[in-house]
């Protein structure tokens, strides 16, 4: 043993010249713009590329401006909706497909469920663009229910992926015990296989909710007029550049989406 | 009576087979039951809707938007040819073509560039000691749950004239007057690179990870050099890792729609960029669906070289 430790001092086996440098800069280039991005939204200066002094002035005017006002409620509601739907969808699939002997059509549900995630959003946007447009002439109603259907679907297998893991590495002894008790199979549900499911359950919200409030082409496609939501309204900013007030947006939403997603790991760890 | 014992026994045994077999498939139609309502939900939010979308590129265009209900191959004939709207004469379609080249161009070359940077990164994390792993990986993963609308404005930002590239290029007096990369085919490639560079490092990753070292110091001490370790070692045995890291990246490049319309200014189209103009300006539905699935053939067929070499990557190290 000490013979080998030896040796891997004289030569390293695990080492390859230019690969550490090469990751070293990966993760420069990885965050460098981001971090550009967020430093900017502090500046006090109206040309973005210019540092004119700290300031909070963006955010302030962001946060005044009404119509990211609006947009955000909208993104905030659609994604709350979707990520309940999405897993409240999800855990009972989950628990359909998990655990069990392999029956026949499981595969094709697994199939299904990873749907969203092999379909360009282009795609998909396309073809709920085109049914939406015949329900609407059908029914003539125009409201929110067609995003939020969207939404919870392509956030069905984001919250699935989580609660199934966390399925597959419970011990299923604990609910035999629940049984022998005499517990009913409700009552051994409530009591021992959603508490321990239930950190899955969360992280797969939050990664439904993240991804829903990350959408751009899917809502871009199916939106009726003034439904934009957040992104979608970014998007429709360009055309007049970026202005500082879209980079303090940016870098609120950022926040949001990496606590939301630190808070998924954490769960996904425990 | 020994017999009618036996057979009784026989019987109950066989009752006791049946119920059995009752309760079990009690259980699976129970477990299936459970999956329904997502299905139903992605049968409506989803799938199914592929279906009248293909229904669609067999029919009509109606001149504002929208189809008349008659059954017609124009749209999957303008995906590749077009006629002259005066003397009706069939050509090429150039312009749609040169689209498709450039999507299957810069996918390829976001894809290469992925892996140049992202293998040496996976190979870096892969052989850091298992407490740091994770850091090193969540750092990976970070970018790509943040919105990738808000991850192409920060590169819009570093390559701009006004950027930060050119203005430290122009403060250091190393060139005069501002490069021009935004609203290039150079941009939406980079672009590309950068938001899917995690889905490159992650299968990388875990194909490193599982990399018996014990092969490269057998390697090392047959008097193979670095470079022919990696060659002749390293890379076949991450094989199935550099193919499914390169199928993440290139199908939704392929598929993009944001990065090139973004860093590309509305001149430098992609597939996607085409296909939701035929839904806006264009109004030519039936040939935005057939363009659509196009796109989702060729999709689904790069899909099932990765599924295959998943497989066979799963056995080979089982």
């Amino acid at each position: 043993m000490s013979e080998v430790q030896v040796r891997r001092k004289q030569f390293a086996v695990r080492k390859l010249p230019g690969f550490q440098s090469t990751a070293v800069l990966c993760f420069v280039l990885l965050y460098a713009p981001i971090a550009a991005l967020v430093i900017y939204s502090f500046n006090a200066g109206t040309n973005i590329a210019l540092w004119e002094g700290f300031s909070l002035k963006w955010y302030h005017v962001a946060w005044q401006n009404e119509q990211v006002q609006e947009v955000t409620i909208r993104s905030f509601i659609i994604a709350s909706v979707a990520s309940f739907s999405a897993t409240l969808l999800a855990t009972l699939a989950a628990l359909g497909t998990t655990r069990t002997e392999n029956y026949r059509g499981r595969t094709a549900i697994y199939a299904l469920i990873n749907q969203p995630l092999m379909v360009p959003e282009i795609v998909t946007g396309v073809a709920l663009l085109i049914f939406f447009a015949i329900i609407k002439t059908v029914t003539g109603y125009h409201g929110l229910f067609y995003l939020m259907l969207a939404h919870t679907a392509f956030c069905i297998p984001f919250a699935y992926l989580p609660i199934r893991a966390r399925l597959e590495g419970m011990d299923i002894s604990l609910e035999t015990a629940a049984q022998d008790l005499y517990a009913t199979p409700w009552m051994t549900f409530r009591r021992i296989t959603l508490p321990l499911l239930w950190p899955g359950v969360l992280a797969g919200a939050m990664l439904a909710f993240v991804i829903s409030l990350d959408d751009v082409v899917i809502t871009e496609l199916v939106k009726s007029a003034g439904q934009d939501t957040l992104p979608t309204y970014m998007l429709g900013q360009l055309r007049r550049g970026v202005t500082p007030e879209v980079n303090a947006i940016s870098s609120a939403l950022l926040g949001v989406s990496i606590l939301l997603v630190s808070l998924f790991y954490i769960l996904r760890n425990r | 009576m020994a017999e009618t014992e036996n057979t009784s026994s026989v019987l109950a045994a066989q009752s006791h087979q049946v119920a059995i077999e009752a309760s079990r498939r009690n259980k699976i139609r129970n477990f299936r039951l459970l999956s329904m309502p997502a299905l139903i939900v992605l049968t409506i939010g989803a799938a199914g809707p592929l279906l009248i979308m293909l229904v669609y590129s067999f029919l009509k265009a109606a001149p504002y938007g929208g189809v008349v209900w008659e059954p017609s191959i124009d749209g999957w004939f303008g995906v590749f040819l077009k006629k002259d709207i005066f003397d009706g004469t069939i050509s090429i379609a150039t312009a749609h073509l040169s689209i498709l080249w450039r999507s299957v161009n810069l996918s390829i070359q976001s894809t290469l560039l992925a892996l140049i940077l992202g293998f040496p990164t996976a190979y870096f994390i892969a052989t850091r000691s298992v407490q740091t792993r994770n850091l090193w990986l969540f750092l990976i993963t970070i970018p790509f749950w943040t919105n990738l609308l808000i991850r192409t404005f920060a590169i819009m930002q570093v390559i701009r004239d006004q950027g930060i590239i050119n203005n430290f290029l122009i403060g250091w007096g190393l060139i005069e007057s501002p490069i021009e990369m935004l609203y290039t085919d150079f941009a939406i490639m980079l672009g590309m690179t950068y938001v899917y560079l995690p889905l490159m490092v992650l299968p990388l990753y875990a194909s490193i990870e599982k990399l018996d070292f014990r092969l490269v110091e057998a390697a090392y001490d047959l008097y193979a050099t670095r470079l022919r370790v990696l060659w002749r070692i390293i890379i076949p045995l991450v094989r199935p890792g550099i193919v499914a890291g390169s199928i993440l990246v290139f199908v939704p490049s392929l598929g993009a729609y944001v990065t090139p319309r973004v860093l590309g200014g509305g001149k430098h189209l992609m597939l996607g960029n085409l296909i939701e103009l035929q839904f806006g300006q264009g109004r030519n539905w039936p040939l935005g669906a057939a363009l659509s699935i196009f796109l989702l053939c060729v999709v689904m067929g790069a899909l099932l070289i990765y599924v295959r070499v998943a497989q066979r990557g799963t056995t080979e190290h089982v």
